[in-house]
């Protein structure tokens, strides 16, 4: 096939916890996947065009020097019809996303979270803190136009949030992380496995895992190990944690608790912690406090590893680090931008991780590509979804 | 209902808290395109939906709605109907995509032509 198309929302992999999406409802994902597609693809690079031809020669006419910030494209952008008109199209596009997964989820949330209940009640897995606080950096605004974010409940103990976020990843991703929107999980398995062969972490833990697609592939990857999977939202564990006993992942722990905070566990207590798509939703004070937590409860020879997308490096172009920030102003993703601007190797540093132990690599999803197409890349790539990441992580010298 | 029943089309469609940016002058141009491309959405479920019914009956003489819900096509299906897909969206959008192409053209005014060609 010469034209990429999305795989039909039908070839999912059906797991005991996933909503039944009628025809009509799967219909409109397979619109939204393409609609995506055409959106980042088709039309995307008319923005450069945009710039190029028409919102830089402005600019500088009026201003006598290029823009020297990436605020400064913005605002400029802000005002051309055509980008005006593609980020409408693409807000949309995310708004239809969380409506219509809504739709879905809500309609049948009775049997939801009957389901969610057979699979949680009386699992040690499943440790549920009603004292951990919502942290101000989740309550700004909800994050990716999710209404109710990942803490929202529609009544007590239900499902809704997390069941809506796991539905709707094949529409923004258009299937690019794969049947069970693991692709991530699925890549860091086979990264750890190359880099390290016969390596076996005995504990690991994901922090922020929401409904843990990408940490359930670590727990079946690593079937010796015991994977921890932290958040501070309660109902997003709830169905991640039914969801990965539907999986048959037995041994991970589903556990309500705040990355900053990590003082149930002791010292050196992991081999490996994780945060996968996860540090641009913190917030300033929050992320170094999260990494110096990190650096204390991993085990000497122990593996960190934060996959994000890229940082925003001086070398980076202006217009690039402007595209790739859409998501900050558009999408309800408030901490992505400056997130992006830090140097996120100093912020490691001062963590307590030294700059000669840090690398750098790149992680693409891992999907099975006799039904789902290979990431994008290049042009295409849609930035802020992208199956593809930017790995900063760092082995913790042996003791 | 119970206390626990939800109204479930009022409540997906609630809003994400969070200014939404303003993209177009008039307020009425952002709620209008919003409801073009809720509609447009729509347009392309009926067609997958009709799709359905049509490789059903191909294969059946008669169908129910049970058997449209139960319907997944395989992957040559798949791929056809997300052609279908593509090919629907290629169209509704055209207007972008084409103001996109006239970006890189850079073509004059029609007049220019006119009077271009007036004198050759």
């Amino acid at each position: 096939m010469t034209v990429a198309i999305p795989p039909p929302y039908t070839a999912l992999t059906r797991h005991g916890m996933m909503p039944r999406a009628s025809h009509d409802e799967a219909a409109r994902f397979n619109f939204l996947a393409n609609l995506n597609k055409h959106l980042s693809g088709t039309l995307g690079p008319g923005n450069k065009l945009a710039y190029d031809k028409r919102v830089r020669p402005a600019f500088r006419e009026q201003l006598g020097r290029d823009p020297e910030h990436r605020y400064e494209i913005r605002e400029a952008m802000n005002r051309d019809p055509y980008h005006a008109m593609w980020s409408a199209l693409k807000r949309n596009s995310m708004e239809m996303r969380q409506h219509n997964g809504r739709q879905i989820v809500l309609r049948q949330l009775d049997e939801l979270d009957a389901q969610a209940r057979q699979y949680n009640e009386g699992r040690a897995t499943l440790e549920l803190d009603p004292a951990v606080q919502v942290p101000p950096y989740q309550t700004a605004v909800d994050i990716h136009c999710m209404p109710g974010s990942y803490h929202g409940e529609e009544r007590r103990g239900d499902v809704s949030a997390g069941a809506n976020y796991d539905v709707g990843l094949f529409a923004t991703t258009a299937g690019g992380l794969g049947g069970l929107s693991d692709g991530g999980g699925q890549a860091l398995v086979e990264w750890a496995k190359a880099e390290r062969p016969g390596w076996s972490p005995r504990r690991i833990l994901d922090i922020g895992a929401t409904v843990g697609h990408n940490a359930v592939p670590l727990a079946l990857g690593f079937p010796e190990a015991e994977v921890v999977a932290i958040d501070t939202a309660g109902p997003v564990l709830r169905y991640g944690h039914a969801r990965a006993q539907a999986l048959g992942a037995r041994n991970i722990r589903f556990v309500q608790a705040n990355g900053e905070d990590l003082s149930r566990f002791p010292d050196g207590h992991f081999d490996w912690v994780q945060t996968t798509m996860f540090l641009h939703e913190l917030s300033g004070q929050a992320l170094p406090r999260l990494m110096r937590e990190a650096w204390r409860v991993l085990a000497p020879g122990g593996l960190i590893l934060n996959l994000e997308q890229p940082q925003y490096a001086p070398e980076m172009p202006l217009y690039e680090q402007f595209i790739r920030d859409w998501d900050a102003f558009n999408n309800n993703e408030p901490f992505w931008s400056s997130m992006h601007a830090f140097d996120l190797k100093q912020v490691m540093r001062e963590a307590g991780f030294p700059l000669d132990i840090q690398f750098q690599t790149g992680v693409r999803a891992v999907v099975d590509e006799a039904i789902f197409p290979p990431a994008p890349a290049g042009e295409a790539e849609d930035h802020g979804r992208a199956a593809i990441w930017h790995a900063y992580g760092a082995w913790k010298p042996a003791a | 209902m119970s206390d626990d029943d939800i109204d479930w089309v009022d409540r997906a469609g609630t809003r994400a808290k969070g200014r939404r940016p303003a993209y177009f002058a008039d307020p009425a141009t952002d709620r209008t395109l919003s409801i073009v491309m809720a509609v447009m959405a729509e347009v392309s479920v009926l067609r997958e939906r009709l799709d359905t019914v049509e490789r059903l009956l191909e294969t059946k003489g008669s169908i129910t709605r049970a058997d449209i819900e139960a319907y997944a096509p395989d992957r040559t299906a798949g791929e056809e109907r997300g052609l279908a897909t593509k090919a629907y969206i290629a169209r509704v959008l055209r207007a972008v995509q084409q103001d996109m192409e006239a970006l890189a053209a850079d073509d004059p005014p029609v007049m220019h032509w006119v009077e271009e060609l007036a004198k050759k």
